[in-house]
C-alpha cells in the first residue's frame, strides 16, 4: 500500500473530489501554454496526492501568475517554496506548493534547475515568497534573477556551502563566535 | 485618522523647513537611531533579532534576521529513519508539541497508505485540541504580560498546567511529547481519562469566561492593541499568512473545517472570524477558538469508544514487548525495527495541518528508502514573522512588542 491507497479523510479522497476540477484547469493550462509545460504527473498515474506540473524554467512567471489570477484557477495562497537535490541532471527541483481558497483544492508546480543557472523570483506575485527564495538559496544555492535581497537567512552570512545538499556533509558544523553586524544598507 | 496605519505613517515626515544636512560619517541621516532589539531580549519572543532606524519613537525602517536556534531539522529528516524523527518534531513548536506530532504521523501515514483506528483518531484530536488552548494561552497571556497586565496571564496559566497534567497521563511527559507513532500512538488513554478531560473542560470554559471579563474591556488594553499592528486581508494573502492571524484579517479558513483529516467532519465547532486584523483582533480570534476547542474537547470525550489503537499494518506495528522479550523472533523484529526502520513507498506528499498558529506542512518526498529523501517542514512562524516588518513601519516602538506577541512566533518553529 503507497499514497495512492485511499484514507477518507487524509487526503485520499482528494483525487474524487478535486480530479476534475484538475483535470479541466490542467488542459486549459496545455491549452495556454504549449510547450511552457514540460510535463504533468498526475495523482493516479504517479505516486503523490495533488498533481505536479513540470514548468519551463524561463515561463516560471507566467504560469504562477496564470494559476494565481485567472478564473477557475484562483490558486492565491502560496503555501511553500522549496527544492530537492534530485543529484542527477538536472540537478534540483523546485517545488511551488500552491492553495486555492476558494475551491479549497491543492496543486504544485516544479522547475527543473541545473547547478549554477537561476529561476525568476516571484516576489513581484507573493511579497511573501522574499524569505522562503532566500531558504532555498541558502540551504541548495539556487540563485533567484530580480530578488531583492537575496542572501543567506537561516545560516549565518560567513557560510561556505550550501547545507541541505546532498553532497554537504550532516556534520559540516562551522563555527562563528561573533555576531553579524549591522547592514546600514538594509535601513534606507 | 492618527489612529490608522496610513495616519501613523504620514507622523513620520519630518516637520516642514526641517532640513537634513549630509555628514558622509552619518550613515543614519539626522535624527535617526538604529536600535538592536535581540536575539537575547526580553520582548522577543524566543531568539529573534530586529534592527529598527527609529524617528523619535517611531519605527521608519526595520528588518528581521532569526536562525540563532537553527538545528537543521530538515537534514536531519534526510539521515533519521522515519520512526526516529517523531521526535525531532516535538522540539518544533514547543508550545503545542502534540499538533506536531499527530501532523506528522498524518503525513508518513499518507505516504504509506496507513488508516488508523477511530479510536486513534479520536485521541489524535484530543491532543490537538489540548495543544491548540495551551498555545493560545501562552499567546493571549504573554502578549497581555507584554503590555503590563500580569494577572491575566496568571488566570491562564494555571489552567495551562493542569491541561499539561492531562497530556502527561497520556504519555507521561509534559513538554515534548512525542506521543505518536507512525499508524498509533504511543500507549493508550489511561481509564477515567475522559472523565477528568471533562472536568478540565468545565473548569476552564469558567476560567475563559473570567479572563475574557478580566481583559476584553479594559480601557488600556483596547488603548494598547486596537487599530495597532494592522495587516488587512490583502497583505496576509500577499505573505501567506494562516491560521488565527489570518482569520482575524477577515479571511474564513480553517483547515480543520475546508480539508478536514482525522473525525473533524464528526464534530461541530465555529470558526470565529474577525475583521480588522489588529492585535486585538488576533486576541479575540484565539479567546473564541479557545472556547470552540473546549467544544471539540467535551464532544471528542462523550464520542471517543474503546477500541485498539494500532493500526493492522504489519510494517508500521511496533512488536509488544513480551514478545520482544521471550522470542527470538519478536527480537530480531524489534531490533530491526529500531535500527533500519520501516521502509515507505516512493512517493510525495504535501500534508498541512491547522496548527495552533495556522498551517503546518510536511512535504514529504521518499524514494522507497526507511529515510525520506527530502524531509520539508513548512512552519506558519516563517511566514508571519516575515509580515512583521511592513506590520509595524510607521508604529511606535511600544507597539511593535504588542504585535510581535499577537502572532506568535515560536523561535522552534521558525528556526527549526
Amino acid at each position: 500500500m503507497d499514497i495512492r491507497h485511499p484514507i477518507p479523510g487524509n487526503g485520499g479522497d482528494w483525487a474524487v473530489k478535486f480530479g476534475e476540477i484538475w483535470n479541466s484547469q490542467i488542459s486549459q493550462v496545455r491549452d495556454t501554454f504549449g510547450a511552457g509545460i514540460e510535463d504533468i504527473k498526475m495523482p493516479d498515474t504517479y505516486p503523490t496526492d495533488v498533481p505536479i506540473v513540470y514548468v519551463q524554467r524561463s515561463k516560471i512567471l507566467e504560469v504562477l501568475k496564470y494559476f494565481k489570477e485567472s478564473v477557475g484557477f484562483e490558486y492565491g495562497f502560496l503555501a511553500d517554496i522549496t527544492a530537492t537535490d534530485e543529484s542527477g541532471s538536472p540537478r534540483f527541483e523546485v517545488a511551488y506548493q500552491l492553495f486555492s481558497h476558494s475551491r479549497l483544492c491543492r496543486i504544485r508546480i516544479k522547475v527543473r534547475v541545473p547547478e549554477g543557472e537561476a529561476i525568476p523570483s516571484a516576489v513581484s506575485l507573493w511579497k511573501g515568497a522574499d524569505w522562503a527564495e532566500r531558504e532555498v538559496f541558502d540551504m541548495f544555492g539556487i540563485t533567484f534573477s530580480g530578488h531583492p535581497n537575496l542572501r543567506r537567512i537561516l545560516m549565518d552570512e560567513r557560510w561556505v556551502g550550501h547545507p541541505l545538499r546532498k553532497d554537504y556533509p550532516i556534520r559540516g558544523y562551522q563555527i562563528f563566535t561573533d555576531s553579524q553586524a549591522v547592514d546600514p544598507e538594509r535601513l534606507k | 485618522m492618527t489612529n490608522t496605519r496610513e495616519g501613523r505613517r504620514s507622523q513620520i515626515e519630518l516637520p516642514v523647513g526641517y532640513q537634513v544636512e549630509h555628514d558622509p560619517d552619518d550613515l543614519w541621516g539626522d535624527a535617526r537611531v538604529v536600535v538592536n532589539i535581540g536575539p537575547t531580549h526580553p520582548a522577543m519572543h524566543g531568539a529573534l533579532r530586529m534592527v529598527a532606524k527609529l524617528n523619535g519613537e517611531t519605527i521608519e525602517k526595520s528588518y528581521c534576521e532569526f536562525g540563532f536556534t537553527h538545528r537543521a531539522k530538515e537534514k536531519l529528516g534526510e539521515n533519521r529513519t522515519f520512526h526516529n524523527f517523531t521526535v525531532y518534531t516535538d522540539r518544533l513548536n514547543y508550545c503545542s508539541a502534540l499538533i506536531n506530532n499527530v501532523t506528522y504521523a498524518l503525513a508518513v501515514e499518507k505516504l504509506m497508505g496507513i488508516q488508523v483506528p477511530e479510536r486513534c483518531m479520536w485521541i489524535r484530536m484530543i491532543c490537538c485540541e489540548l495543544a491548540r488552548i495551551m498555545d493560545h494561552l501562552i499567546c493571549i497571556g504573554i502578549n497581555a504580560v507584554d503590555l503590563g497586565a500580569f494577572s491575566f496571564f496568571l488566570y491562564g496559566f494555571h489552567q495551562r498546567e493542569e491541561a499539561y497534567t492531562l497530556v502527561e497521563k497520556l504519555c507521561g511527559a509534559r513538554l515534548t511529547t512525542s506521543f505518536t507513532r507512525i499508524g498509533g500512538l504511543m500507549a493508550d488513554a489511561p481509564d477515567g481519562f475522559e472523565r477528568e478531560l471533562k472536568a478540565w473542560v468545565e473548569k476552564t470554559r469558567k476560567v475563559i469566561d473570567e479572563m475574557d471579563e478580566l481583559l476584553t474591556n479594559n480601557k488600556i488594553w483596547k488603548k494598547r492593541t486596537v487599530g495597532v499592528g494592522v495587516f488587512n486581508k490583502e497583505d496576509c494573502m500577499q505573505y501567506s499568512f494562516s491560521g488565527p492571524n489570518a482569520r482575524a484579517a477577515g479571511i474564513d479558513l480553517d483547515l480543520r473545517r475546508d480539508q478536514p483529516c482525522l473525525l473533524y467532519k464528526e464534530v461541530e465547532f465555529d470558526v470565529p472570524v474577525a475583521q480588522n486584523g489588529d492585535v486585538f483582533d488576533r486576541y479575540m480570534v484565539r479567546l473564541s477558538e479557545i472556547r470552540q476547542s473546549l467544544n471539540i474537547l467535551s464532544q471528542c470525550a462523550d464520542k471517543m469508544k474503546k477500541g485498539p489503537i494500532w493500526s493492522e499494518d504489519k510494517r508500521v506495528r511496533i512488536p509488544e514487548k513480551t514478545v520482544v522479550h521471550n522470542t527470538m523472533e519478536g527480537m530480531i523484529h524489534h531490533f530491526k525495527f529500531f535500527m533500519t526502520g520501516f521502509e515507505v513507498p516512493p512517493g510525495e506528499a504535501y500534508t498541512q495541518f491547522e496548527a495552533a498558529n495556522g498551517e503546518l506542512g510536511f512535504y514529504i518526498v521518499s524514494k522507497g528508502a526507511s529515510r525520506a529523501h527530502r524531509m520539508r517542514i513548512r512552519g506558519p512562524s516563517v511566514w508571519h514573522f516575515q509580515g512583521i516588518s511592513p506590520m509595524v513601519e510607521g508604529e511606535k516602538i511600544a507597539d511593535m512588542v504588542a504585535a510581535l506577541g499577537s502572532i506568535n512566533i515560536i523561535a522552534g518553529e521558525l528556526d527549526r
